[in-house]
């Protein structure tokens, strides 16, 4: 029983990762300048087609998540400066259009290159056996996301609470107009911020492609599960985007174990009450708290 | 955006011989639709969908371009207008008239229970919920295969004829005549509501919900009776929809069914009345044409008119008069210099 219970929990926190590693980006983002980026998820995929698409080739699985990484950080810069920044002094409207408007582009622009059907990511044979843990076999894969995850994780509290990028960011997102009022450049800091979140999320979609599968339309599939992590963890909250894609990384895999027909039900129902309980999500930050 | 006290009333406004042709225009549309039913021929079911769609579309405008609701949830209330009106159909009463008011009952209740839940809250929140709807519906509808026909949609609709007398048949005149007597009606209802102080508040409530509240307008009861009659009206569209193809798919449940009724509402013109007429018909002309190229390239131009208007064309077609005078204008005044 007690085996059984760390199974589901580990497979709930290793899901929770992946939402993790893909949504802080986006959760940062949306907090620092009020933009609403539906094509966040794009990004993401990009990724995961990059990696598959080299690791298919027999390239290795390290190397491709970082290429990864790196085409949707060019991406992303690139998508910054020429289609975001007007964006950023229009209305909610004209940014939700926009962005959809992208993850469609995309979608037929996936779909054209590398066809309809689902795209793997080949992973190591080692990644793909189980391993011993003590009381059962695991796979080695979901061990692996979560030891990532939790690294990445570290490595960016450290970054957000303890560096002068990490306290610039944070009083941007409490105040931006105060923080250009003292003399910070803010759109370098956001550009910043959305390159690395950019980066984050295509290495979230390449490792992530064994549990969030690769389809043209990933984009626009899984952008609810992403938003979603960003309206529960609170607009702009980094602790809060890791509380709550954990939450529900674990409250879907309990419903999928539990009530396989009725765990997308579950989810929502869950998200439902948080947000009547707390509109402003769980842990936001002070601007909009 | 352009500035919301100029649109809709600037024709009641306007000296004699402009409203007058104003009343030609608000004409033009009508006059349209029924001399090409005379002249479709066998194209007679895409003025019946183009139709259906518009009506869609200015259900949506309701929500979004009047009252400020950012949703991407409007294929909920199509969708369960849709398989409402066919479920029916099977199990009830093949009473077409019938069917389509318990569709449109069904999405009131659909929208009074969904925009109790989610109209509390704003922005990127608001987005996620709609959506989280659709997801849920569509996920509903694909499960209960028995019911709906699941991926293979729901079929087997008998109808009878509308008041006993008019067939459905198969060159789809009578589906015809009947959506466009359907969507003249709603046109109806949507310009009092517009025009009404209800209307006037919800413009209000879009630009400044705070200051509203301020003067006591009871927010949060306006924006759940304009999200309910919306409902109702894509509801309609979607019975409508059901009824003229005896056929309800899955894929009206699909996120892409929100983002076509956006592109459509968006390339006519937020806020513009007549802006859905336009954005459905060159809307479905260009799917026509495209589609038949690729079904995939067709996403692609889809989401490319999308970026297009927001970046070029904010007002919509509808505002591409007043885009062309100011370009027109700018050019004038730099010659003058």
């Amino acid at each position: 029983m007690l085996s059984f219970a760390l199974t589901v929990l580990l497979d709930g926190i290793s899901y929770g990762m992946i939402l993790f590693l893909i949504s802080v980006g986006l959760t940062v983002t949306m907090g620092l300048m009020r933009v609403v980026n539906l094509a966040h998820g794009s990004f993401a995929m990009i990724g995961g087609y990059v990696a598959g698409y080299i690791t298919q080739r027999g390239g290795n699985f390290y190397v491709a998540a970082l290429a990864a990484a790196l085409a949707a950080a060019l991406l992303g810069a690139l998508a910054e400066v020429t289609i975001y920044r007007p964006l950023y002094r229009k209305g909610e409207l004209s940014q939700v259009l926009l962005t959809i408007g992208i993850v469609f582009v995309m979608t037929g622009t996936i779909t054209e290159i590398f066809g309809a059907f689902p795209y793997p990511v080949v992973f190591p044979d080692y990644l793909t056996k189980p391993i011993d843990i003590g009381f059962r076999e695991y796979p080695g894969y979901r061990l692996f996301l979560i030891a990532v995850g939790a690294v990445v994780a570290a490595a960016l509290w450290f970054l957000v609470e303890n560096s002068i990028y990490g306290a610039r960011l944070r009083a941007a997102v409490d105040n931006a107009r105060m923080a250009r009022a003292v003399g910070m450049d803010v759109s370098v800091l956001f550009m910043g911020t959305f390159v690395v979140g950019s980066a984050l999320a295509g290495f979230g979609g390449a490792l992530g492609a064994g549990i969030l599968s690769l389809e043209p339309s990933y984009a626009l599939k899984y952008i609810v599960l992403f938003l979603v992590v960003v309206a529960v963890g609170g607009e702009g909250s980094f602790q809060g985007s890791f509380v709550a894609a954990m939450a529900l990384g674990i409250i879907d895999t309990v419903g999928k174990y539990f009530a396989p027909q009725a765990a997308a039900y579950l989810l929502y129902a869950a998200v439902f009450l948080l947000l009547l309980w707390r509109p402003k999500g769980l842990l936001p930050p002070k601007s909009v708290a | 955006m352009p500035a919301a006290s100029d649109l809709p009333t600037s024709a009641a406004r306007a000296p004699h011989w402009t409203s007058r042709l104003a009343l030609l225009g608000h004409a033009l549309p009508w006059v349209i639709a029924i001399v090409y039913y005379f002249t479709a021929d066998y194209y007679l079911s895409f003025g019946t969908q183009v139709m259906i769609w518009i009506l869609f579309a200015m259900s949506l405008d309701l929500a979004l371009g009047y009252a400020g609701i950012l949703t991407l949830g409007h294929a909920a209330f199509f969708g369960v207008g849709a398989y409402g009106a066919g479920l029916f159909a099977i199990y009830v009463s093949p009473d077409p008239l019938l069917g389509h008011l318990a569709a449109i009952g069904l999405c009131a209740v659909l929208g009074v229970v969904t925009g109790a839940m989610v109209l509390h809250t704003t922005g990127v929140t608001l987005l996620m919920l709609t959506l989280a709807i659709v997801s849920v519906i569509s996920e509903y509808a694909n499960q209960a295969n028995d019911l709906t026909g699941g991926d293979n949609g729901l079929q087997g609709m008998k109808l009878a004829p509308i008041f006993g007398r008019f067939e459905f048949n198969l060159f789809g005149q009578t589906a015809y005549v009947y959506t466009l007597i359907v969507l003249f009606i709603w046109f109806l209802i949507a310009w009092r509501i517009v025009h009404s102080p209800f209307g006037r508040s919800l413009d209000g409530i879009r630009q400044n919900p705070r200051r509203m509240r301020a003067i006591g307008t009871p927010v949060w009861w306006r924006l759940l009776a304009i999200y309910t009659i919306s409902g109702a009206m894509a509801g309609s569209a979607g019975a409508l929809s059901a009824h003229s193809t005896s056929f309800v798919g899955l894929s009206v449940l699909n996120l892409l069914t929100s983002g076509i009724v956006t592109v459509v509402l968006i390339l006519g013109g937020v806020r513009r009345i007549y802006g859905a007429f336009i954005g459905a018909t060159i809307y479905f002309v260009v799917q026509d044409y495209t589609a038949k190229i690729s079904p995939f390239f067709w996403e692609f131009v889809v989401g490319g008119m999308l970026i297009a208007t927001v970046l070029f064309l904010e007002g919509g077609l509808m505002d591409i008069g007043n885009v062309v005078r100011r370009l027109l204008r700018r050019r004038h005044g730099e010659e003058g210099r």
